[in-house]
């Protein structure tokens, strides 16, 4: 297949880490002006495949031809100097300089010792934050950026390289949908300026949306390019998993008992709250919802003790709590899966078994002493029933894949055999398979009397999961929906703050 | 080394590097808790000071033997609470608190004993009144007891556990449950007490008390932990690594004597020591991760 407008050609390429095979002989072309999706559950190769076009690593095998010109001693400068730009999935911003400079420090290629052209620079910034549609000052601290603005940031890095092949890995997996549509814009606008996109996603409304073709990879192996429009959900979803899944969400008969978590006009200043007042029962699945910045997360902080109220009450089974930290909230039953589990889910220099363990250890010491092996057969039990993939409990859980670590999390929580479950976007940026077993493991949690409060920024997550919505807006409670009423135009209505929603979906 | 000077594996002296050792080990094995927590403590030689001279001091005056050990690491924690509290409570960063500590207990004690030694000190002082070889058996034998205790804890002590997640990421920590701030404490507590009783077991050696007692042994304590293996960055470490650190720096000086060389170069061959195993580590253990990478 010798095509003249081939932009980019990988053949054949390998990659091994110790014994693992993370690529087995993967091919990729691109075409000029086209948005090619990179597709495939977590372990699937699709972050080696970039990291390697992108230069960070090495194949150990294979051949890349860039405008048909072989690409020898790939480095990240190398590749982005030939024209290959990339935006990973978590942005890395020098926090403690200015939008501006962290521009500037990516482009820099010649003498350290040279004088700084602060004027040209800053105008240089000015006008790629305005080509991403960015609403903050070059002069902005990166730090006190969100991280969907901090994304932008690095996309306006990428550009600034002005390349011919732009690579962008999950970049919705943090942004709430408003957010994700200035994404899509630009996506867009970028391709019509003859721009190749690699654009990674779990989530497939993006790719039948936005993709010209796609790459389907599955352990490591290339499945399948074809193009968007030959494909369905379901045979892409098969090409993916290799057998076909027949519904994400499972059908569950709901059963809720006594109110389990009762939150009364609670309001907290420094995180935003305004007068939030929701209930959750025992056996119900809550769906919290809103905008990315809408407060949801600040609201399950502040329950769980992280952050302190100012004024509200928070009942546990009926009775008011003092939740000043993590510890009552454990005391009270209370488990919390945070949404960045990089950061704070997990100790990743922990093995697999302490992490576990690290909530409930005096489930498993004895004055004061831990008992090993009682910690190795528990840790080793929950890893078998949430079917994390790891030799042993004793691996350290950075060398997990992102599915198996919010599994390893949720076992850490399960294990204080909690009343009330939060879980902050538990699937973000995990693969198909995983994700259904933790829809799964969800519905048998609730089947079994905990309650759970979910928040997602993923609209079909909530609706297909939740027994009520709870969507928020601006640090309030914007609206409230039953499974019935929530549809995909009525949530999104409530994130965006409309009143009407509120009217039909209240009284529950 | 024993091709060239076999008189060094000698009983005698081996015993005499344990036992000059010995007070260094339990100060670096405070410390290795200290920068597995991912702190740092410059303040434990002018502590070590401060209980060396109390301790003289109290013996001087008629405390009975018996109470000395108790008190001085008593006193230990007492000084260790203060830093740990300014550390723990009012999260001042413990570079700054230790620096300070570090010169105003100095100073203070300067200060009092206007740079005398206490002499005189009551017959049954030195030895413990055991006794040569059996005061320097019990000095040896306590301060490996304990030793082991911890090395013992460092695995299954949950306590233990906890200053590993909090060392690691904190914030990881706290979002778990453990009480972080009480952790980081508690083991600045621990390494007051440990400066404490190093200095009785390094006191009672001698027949007086020198009015600088414990200068420069932060640095060589922290030393003995970095080259054990324990990175600075903490969240990792074993107290067998401070074990063998302790080992090859305090055997550096005797073992220069023996092999003729200038005592004069010990300090250089220690940095060197230092220099060189620290980035080894590193390297070693960034490949490590990058292999465990998929």
């Amino acid at each position: 297949m010798l095509l003249n407008n081939v932009v980019l050609q990988a053949n054949e390429i390998r990659k091994s880490y110790g014994g693992v095979h993370a690529l087995k002989g993967v091919s990729l072309t691109l075409e000029q002006g086209e948005v090619h999706a990179l597709a495939g559950e977590n372990g699937a190769g699709k972050s080696t495949l970039i990291k390697i076009l992108a230069g960070a690593t090495q194949a150990d095998s294979g051949q890349i031809h860039l405008n048909h010109e072989l690409i020898t001693h790939n480095t990240p400068r190398r590749a982005r100097s030939l024209g290959i730009g990339i935006v990973y999935q978590q942005p890395a911003l020098f926090p403690d300089l200015t939008v501006a400079e962290n521009i500037a420090l990516a482009g820099e290629s010649s003498s350290p010792w040279r004088r700084v052209n602060w004027k040209a620079r800053r105008r240089l910034a000015a006008e790629l934050l305005a080509q991403v549609g960015a609403r903050f000052s070059p002069d902005a601290l990166a730090g006190s950026l969100t991280t969907p603005e901090q994304q932008l940031v690095e996309i306006a890095k990428a550009l600034d390289a002005k390349p011919s092949v732009l690579i962008l890995d999950e970049p919705t997996a943090t942004l709430g949908e408003q957010d994700a549509e200035n994404l899509f814009r630009i996506v867009r606008q970028l391709q019509a300026q003859g721009t190749t996109i690699v654009y990674i996603t779990h989530r497939f409304d993006e790719i039948f949306r936005l993709a010209n073709r796609v790459t389907i990879l599955r352990d490591g192996e290339w499945v399948d390019t074809c193009k968007v429009r030959e494909l369905t959900r379901s045979s892409l979803i098969s090409k993916m998993v290799g057998r076909e899944v027949k519904s994400v969400f499972p059908a569950r008969e709901k059963k809720t008992g006594g109110v389990a978590l009762e939150v009364h006009r609670l309001s907290c200043r420094s995180a935003g709250l305004r007068d939030v007042s929701l209930k959750v029962h025992y056996g119900e699945i809550v769906g919290l919802s809103g905008l990315v910045g809408s407060g949801r997360t600040q609201l399950a902080e502040c329950i769980f003790g992280l952050t302190a109220k100012d004024s509200g009450e928070i009942l546990v089974a009926g009775k008011a709590a003092v939740l000043d930290s993590p510890r009552h909230a454990i005391s009270n039953g209370i488990a919390y899966v945070p949404e960045d589990r990089r950061k704070h889910g997990l100790v990743l220099d922990m093995s697999i078994a302490a992490n576990t363990t690290l909530s409930s250890l005096s489930k498993i010491s004895h004055l004061g002493m831990l008992k090993l092996n009682i910690e190795h057969q528990s840790a080793g039990d929950f890893s078998r029933r949430l079917r994390v993939k790891t030799p042993s409990v004793d691996m350290l859980a950075g060398t997990l894949s992102g599915g198996n670590q919010q599994k390893v999390a949720l076992a850490r929580w399960l294990m204080t055999e909690p009343k009330i479950l939060i879980l902050d976007e538990p699937t973000q940026g995990i693969d198909v398979g995983a994700k259904a077993e933790i829809y799964a493991l969800m519905n048998e949690l609730a089947d079994r009397g905990i309650a759970i409060l979910m928040i997602s920024s993923d609209l079909n997550e909530v609706i297909g999961m939740s027994d009520r919505v709870v969507v928020m807006a601006n640090g309030e409670i914007s609206g409230e929906l039953s499974h019935a009423e929530a549809t995909p135009q009525s949530v999104l209505r409530c994130a965006l703050g409309y009143k009407e929603c509120v009217l039909e979906g209240q009284g529950v | 080394m024993l091709g060239v000077a076999p008189e060094f594996f000698t009983a005698g002296n081996l015993r005499d590097m344990l036992l000059g050792n010995a007070p260094l080990l339990l100060v670096a094995t405070g410390m290795t808790f200290v920068i597995i927590v991912a702190q740092i403590d410059i303040s434990v030689g002018s502590l070590f000071g401060v209980t060396a001279l109390a301790c003289g001091a109290l013996a001087k005056h008629g405390c009975p033997l018996a109470l000395l050990p108790l008190v001085t690491m008593m006193l230990g924690a007492a000084l260790g609470a203060m830093n740990a509290g300014l550390i723990a409570f009012a999260g001042v960063p413990s570079i700054v608190v230790t620096l300070a500590t570090m010169v105003i207990w100095r100073e203070l004690l300067r200060w009092v004993s206007g740079g005398a030694w206490i002499e005189g000190l009551p017959a049954n002082f030195q030895w413990l009144g055991l006794g040569q070889s059996a005061g320097r058996l019990l000095i040896i034998a306590l301060s490996f007891a304990i030793f082991l205790f911890l090395a013992w804890g460092s695995r299954y002590l949950w306590l233990a556990r906890a200053v590993f997640a909090t060392g690691s990421d904190r914030e990881a920590a706290r979002v778990a449950g453990v009480p972080v701030r009480r952790v980081v404490f508690w083991v600045f507590v621990l390494m007051g007490a440990l400066t404490g009783l190093a200095s009785f077991l390094n006191a009672v050696r001698f027949s007086d008390v020198p009015a600088n007692s414990g200068l420069n042994l932060e640095l060589k304590a922290i030393a003995a932990v970095v080259v054990g293996g324990t990175p600075i960055t903490g969240g990792k470490g074993t107290l067998l690594g401070t074990l063998l650190g302790v080992a090859l720096l305090g055997s550096l000086g005797p073992a220069l004597v023996y092999l003729g060389i200038n005592p004069f170069w010990e300090k250089a061959i220690q940095g060197a020591i230092i220099l060189f195993t620290v980035p080894l580590d590193a390297f070693l253990s960034h490949r490590r991760q990058h292999e465990a990478v998929v």
